[in-house]
């Protein structure tokens, strides 16, 4: 089976502070992992070193065997932050196409129109964002993600601050495109709607990999399981 | 190794003490006057020096900036900006001494000499790196910044000589010089001013280590203080 | 060329967004028209010497209201977190840059164009004639505080206090780039020959080339933590 992503001894240090420690992880193609841990415990600084938004200083890094700053790395994954990265000041067509532009997509226009439908943003294509109510702008920023069809997908807390329209049509998203083989990388808190979609799953504790592994039937059962075995809430 | 480190300071500030109080002997109570300047001319035993350590600091700190940029090794940014740190210091003894040395030999404080006029672009241009490295608390990323800054920065002081000194070409104005009678220096002038310039780059090379222990300490404090916050 | 596909895909956005806010193009017109107003009051705007001064005078305009242009570049992508998003697309860092550069390039001429109307008419000197080697020399010259605006701003986005640091920074480096541009101004306004100002026109063609070749060596470093 391909790896989409591997990790491979990977360090990553503010100063002398390592943020990342030793961390080694391969994820299959097609697969969804769910990145699991407390605040600062790493998982934010691991997802931006694969959207290459941060770099590492030891070990190394591949997406579908490209460094994470190669072109052809970033060409293939599609990144959604905190922030929705849209332009406030240019309207729903504006913004896609510019990002479908620079993804290097061909037929935009097309595309663009495409995506604005798909997640209900027609009528407002042409109404800059700064009048977008939350919703529209969750919408679209879902839509700047997708539009190129990444082959990798990097989510930080994709659920966190999303209505309910909004989580469905992520999870609709997201669920076509594992159906179109491509891989998922997912940060969360959100223990049982990350579960629910992943395929695998990924513990990490002040910076290190505590567990990496098929998700189980006992984790849907009981969600905070890993926590209690792996970190030192388990100790206690 | 930090023993060794203790050492070497100790050793280079002894040497410093020592080739300092001999070369002050030398040029005050050794040394004959000037023809031209005078008692004055001795300035400039302490004005060409500092301009050429601060020079070969900036150009040094660009070669560790550049080794750091490649390996990532924050030995490198520390000594890095602890050399521009005292290269700074070393260009405005230039800048100050070149200032009362025009005072004397034109009358005025500032004479816009082409090469005092260079060298306090270069200051300029540095104390903004120092400003800099002091709005970013995150090391890597200062460390990856100054280290941008210091490339820029140098490449910009060999354009700015030239343009500052065709700009006075085409607007002439007062030149500090030794030579205001042309011709060549006194060997044992020329010798004593060798000699200083050994001084000086011993004493900011202890500088340099001491800035850059201090650094390497900063650094540790702020890993800890990352860690505690976890 | 893909880097060059992408800068402009970067310039015409900001282009868009300023055409549409007109944040900086309205801030840094009125502040070299101010700056030009204050000048006056520094030597006799009637004499001869408006001829001779010009160059600085507007160079320094132009240098000053600049910054307010360079200080939006990259802040215009912090709300949002448009900048992660740019970075994590296939956008290179170096297509980033140079597109905010164009972006600044073209700002930057229409704030100088609208500033020798102004000078003309506030200074009684007529530059009209010499707009062939006005644009020569403005366009050499603003490519490279273009750039440098470009780079810096990237630089300081995200640092503290972010809009002292940028001028505290820049205006050093920008220096050889005015004296060269002041220098040339100053004698098309004089109607001198050129010929005998052509180190001012090495001096900005070697700014331009080395200030655009480190940007684009050291936009990853510069951008990506």
């Amino acid at each position: 089976m391909t790896q989409a992503i591997e990790l491979n001894q990977v360090w990553k240090f503010y100063g002398d502070y390592a943020a990342l420690r030793d961390c080694t992880l391969s994820i299959q193609q097609g697969s969804c992992c769910a990145l699991l841990g407390r605040n600062g415990a790493g998982k934010t600084t691991l997802l931006r070193i694969l959207a290459g938004l941060t770099n590492f200083q030891r070990g190394a890094v591949s997406l579908f065997g490209e460094k994470p700053r190669a072109e052809k790395a970033r060409r293939k994954s599609g990144f959604l932050g905190h922030g929705i990265g849209v332009y406030e000041d240019l309207s729903a067509r504006e913004n896609l196409h510019f990002f479908a532009g620079i993804t290097g997509r061909s037929n935009i226009r097309a595309l663009t129109d495409t995506w604005l439908e798909r997640v209900g943003l027609t009528r407002s294509a042409n109404m800059p964002v700064r009048q977008f109510s939350r919703g529209m702008r969750q919408r679209l920023a879902l839509a700047r993600t997708f539009i190129h069809s990444p082959k990798i997908l990097l989510l930080d807390e994709p659920f966190t601050s999303l209505d309910d329209r909004a989580i469905a049509m992520l999870s609709e998203l997201l669920a076509e495109a594992r159906q179109g083989g491509a891989t998922i990388v997912l940060s969360t808190h959100q223990l049982r709607e990350a579960l629910a979609i992943a395929s695998h799953v990924a513990l990490v504790e002040n910076g290190r990999l505590r567990h990496a592994g098929e998700r189980t039937q006992e984790m849907l059962d009981d969600p905070a399981l890993l926590y209690r075995i792996y970190t030192e809430l388990g100790t206690q | 190794m930090n023993i060794m480190r203790e050492k070497l300071i100790i050793a280079l500030a002894g040497a410093a003490a020592i080739l300092l109080a001999y070369n002050l002997y030398n040029i005050f109570l050794v040394l004959p006057d000037e023809i031209a300047q005078g008692y004055m001319y001795r300035i400039i035993y302490f004005h060409v020096p500092a301009a050429w350590v601060g020079m070969i600091g900036f150009f040094a700190a660009m070669t560790l900036s550049v080794l750091y940029l490649a390996g990532g090794n924050f030995r490198y940014d520390s000594l890095a900006a602890s050399i521009v740190e005292v290269s700074v210091v070393f260009s405005t003894v230039n800048l100050v001494t070149g200032s009362i040395w025009g005072r004397v030999q034109w009358g005025i404080w500032w004479t816009w000499d082409y090469r005092l006029t260079s060298q306090l672009v270069c200051v300029l241009t540095f104390a903004g790196y120092l400003m800099m490295r002091r709005a970013i608390d995150e090391p890597t990323q200062r460390a990856r910044l100054s280290a941008a800054l210091t490339i820029f920065g140098c490449f910009n002081v060999v354009i700015v000589w030239k343009s500052i000194e065709w700009f006075r070409n085409n607007h002439p104005g007062p030149v500090i010089s030794f030579r205001t009678g042309g011709g060549k220096m006194d060997p044992a002038m020329e010798h004593m001013l060798f000699l200083n310039f050994l001084a000086l780059t011993v004493v900011a090379t202890a500088l340099t280590l001491v800035r850059a222990r201090q650094e390497a300490t900063a650094r540790e404090i702020d890993s800890l203080r990352r860690a505690a916050h976890v | 060329m893909t880097l060059l596909v992408q800068a402009f895909a970067v310039a015409r956005k900001d282009l868009a967004i300023e055409l549409r806010t007109r944040e900086s193009l309205t801030a840094a017109g009125s502040f070299a028209i101010v700056i030009l107003l204050l000048f006056s009051f520094t030597f006799d705007p009637f004499s001869d010497e408006s001829n001779e001064f010009g160059g600085g005078l507007l160079w320094l305009s132009f240098a000053f209201a600049g910054a307010l242009v360079f200080n939006r570049g990259f802040a215009r992508e912090l709300p949002n977190e448009c900048l992660d998003t740019l970075l994590a697309s296939p956008l290179s860092g170096a297509a980033l840059v140079m597109g905010k550069a164009i972006a600044n390039f073209a700002m930057l001429l229409v704030v100088e164009l609208v500033s020798l109307i102004v000078f003309g008419i506030f200074y009684d000197v007529h530059w009209l004639s010499e707009s062939a080697w006005l644009s020569v020399v403005f366009a050499l010259a603003t490519w490279g505080v273009a750039i440098l605006g470009a780079v810096f701003g990237a630089f300081t986005v995200n640092l503290r206090l972010r809009e002292l640091m940028l001028p505290v920074i820049i205006y050093p480096l920008m220096i050889p780039l005015l004296i060269a541009a002041i220098e040339l101004t100053n004698a098309v306004l004089s109607r001198q020959p050129l010929s005998g100002q052509m180190q001012w026109i090495r001096v900005l063609i070697a700014s331009d080339i080395g200030f655009t070749t480190l940007a684009w060596v050291l936009a990853d470093t510069i951008l990506v933590n």
